[in-house]
């Protein structure tokens, strides 16, 4: 670049330049698709017309019913397990970081094996309660819970010492100023990452698919993947990413906001 | 005797800290603990309401023994108020929520009686119209001295502030120390760890220096700050009361120990820097270095 440029002159050649890069890639894209064929295979209004209303009345809802059971199961063994990290008493300690780096080094996919296959083996007779939807909780929450209890550590760790000390000083027992003073605040602090793992979490249950479910359990992934292997087209696979980025969208934008309004309030950080 | 000290000694790791301490406050007096940075001071604060478990000596606060293993520590802590350098106020909650929160949950009052003495602490430290704000909207003095009307409304015994005007802006320190001296007047046993002179001077019945984990030196305040006795004192008030003095090596070095060493007769004018400090104006501005 020459030197008698100004450094705004550069700036403007540097970004004219960027932009030139992203619409050659656009048009390099736009030329060399096939769009007919593609609209044929994943855009056929009458075949995703067909889809409803059961996509919404079962597969949707089965998804956000998977996700909402594995969470609460995950938010609860997460909290014990976030306590056992930071427990005054080292085997709690111990048990709880083998927990989570075992469940955070395995792929959820393996875990939804186990839990469908070795747990009926290893208590022949048993069944887990709720079905498969007691499975899914179970095995979604597993995995959960190692993310959710790293998260929930790091918000009570957030939280400034002198918080506690205030509260000892007072004459609050430990566990009575975790609950009224530290709980509280460290709770505003995780808000945000867990519902960035709650979005996690609702495309993870496409997961389901691998326990094998009757009609009426099917969520989203396997519903469209069965209808599109019925019809021969994958628009039912279009539709079902569709009803998927409905939910997660604006869950992203909400954790942004939550991200906004934790940062004005909590200024000094 | 309010608060009793008998051979406190206490370490971390292996340095140690407090390095046998005695000292007693008796009903309604208040003592000021002055020293040098890591001299302990702090340290010695927080071993009278077990924020740090003493490595060895006896503590007693009004009959109760702090240090016995047996203690039912949360019962002792409800009679000693403690005041931090960074006030601590809860964040999530109002001013009105701060005072009333510990005495519901601690002292099981009602929810009634609760904001009773909240709002009449809260005119004790001149802050009522204050009540529905949060901490953030509040200054720093303000924040403080409604830490100070936290401690009160839980009907304390004795208070401990630590360094309580240190982390103020210069034009805040006041009101919170006139809402001590106020206090101290009352009659509350106080222990103050404090760098605010004028002070000491002015409200405490009795100053302690604390150098390197001991009491080098204590008495009245009028001795103590006015006119100290030992080479250690003298060295460290110098510095505090007029620090932007030129001094020899040994004066200004940040060791402990410094006072007794080669450089301690090396402060030819410290006497001079006591003497023309002695305006509590000066005092007071020279304090904040």
């Amino acid at each position: 670049m020459s030197p008698r440029l100004t450094r705004r002159q550069r700036r403007r050649v540097s970004r004219g330049a960027q932009y030139a890069v992203l619409a050659a890639a656009v048009a390099l894209v736009a030329v060399l698709a096939d769009w007919g064929r593609l609209a044929q295979q994943f855009a056929q209004p009458d075949l995703a017309g067909e889809l409803f209303p059961d996509i919404i009345t079962t597969a949707l809802r089965n998804t956000v019913l998977y996700t909402v059971s594995g969470f609460a199961f995950g938010l609860v063994l997460g909290l014990v397990v976030a306590l056992m990290r930071l427990s005054s008493i080292a085997p709690y300690r111990w048990a709880a970081t083998v927990y989570i780096e075992f469940f955070r080094g395995l792929p959820a996919l393996l875990i939804f094996i186990f839990v469908g296959v070795a747990v009926p083996l290893a208590f022949p007779g048993t069944e887990i309660p709720g079905g498969t939807y007691g499975k899914v909780a179970l095995g979604l929450g597993l995995v959960a819970a190692a993310y959710i209890a790293e998260t929930v550590r790091a918000g009570i760790q957030a939280v400034p010492r002198g918080q506690m000390e205030a509260a000892r000083s007072l004459g609050f027992s430990y566990p009575r100023a975790m609950v009224s003073v530290i709980f509280p605040q460290a709770f505003r602090i995780v808000i945000p990452p867990l519902t960035n793992e709650l979005v996690l979490l609702f495309k993870d249950s496409s997961l389901v698919l691998f326990l094998g479910v009757t009609l009426d359990e099917r969520e989203l992934t396997k519903f469209g993947r069965d209808l599109a292997g019925q019809s021969a087209n994958s628009t039912p696979i279009l539709v079902a990413g569709l009803c998927y980025l409905l939910v997660t969208v604006p869950l992203s934008l909400l954790v942004r906001r939550l991200e906004a309004r934790t940062a004005v309030e909590r200024p000094w950080r | 005797m309010e608060i009793e000290i008998r051979g406190l000694h206490k370490s971390f790791g292996d340095t140690p800290v407090l390095r046998g301490i005695d000292l007693e406050v008796a009903r309604g007096e208040t003592v000021c603990v002055i020293g040098p940075s890591g001299s302990g001071k702090s340290t010695l604060l927080r071993c009278v309401n077990l924020l740090e478990e003493p490595t060895e000596g006896r503590i007693v606060v009004g009959g109760a023994e702090v240090t016995d293993p047996e203690v039912d520590i949360d019962a002792v802590r409800r009679r000693i108020g403690m005041v931090f350098q960074q006030f601590n106020l809860f964040p999530q909650l109002t001013v009105a929520g701060n005072l009333t929160l510990p005495q519901r949950r601690v002292l099981r009052r009602s929810k009634a009686r609760a904001a009773e003495v909240a709002r009449e602490n809260l005119a004790r430290v001149g802050l009522l119209e204050k009540a529905d704000a949060y901490p953030a909207q509040l200054s720093g003095g303000q924040q403080q001295r409604v830490a100070i009307a936290r401690a009160l409304s839980m009907g304390p015994e004795v208070m401990l502030f630590d360094e309580p005007t240190s982390s103020l802006d210069p034009e805040l320190v006041g009101d919170v120390l006139s809402v001590m001296r106020r206090l101290a007047a009352d009659g509350m046993t106080m222990m103050v760890v404090t760098h605010e002179m004028s002070f000491a001077r002015e409200v405490a019945d009795r100053v302690v220096f604390l150098d390197d984990g001991v009491i080098v030196e204590e008495g009245p305040a009028a001795q103590v700050v006015g006119a100290p006795r030992h080479e250690r004192t003298r060295n460290f008030l110098d510095r505090v009361l007029n620090p932007a003095a030129p001094r020899s090596p040994g004066a200004v070095s940040d060791e402990p120990g410094a006072g007794g060493g080669p450089g301690s007769g090396g402060g030819p004018d410290s006497g001079g820097g006591l003497d023309s400090g002695g305006g509590p104006q000066g005092v007071s501005d020279s304090g904040r270095g």
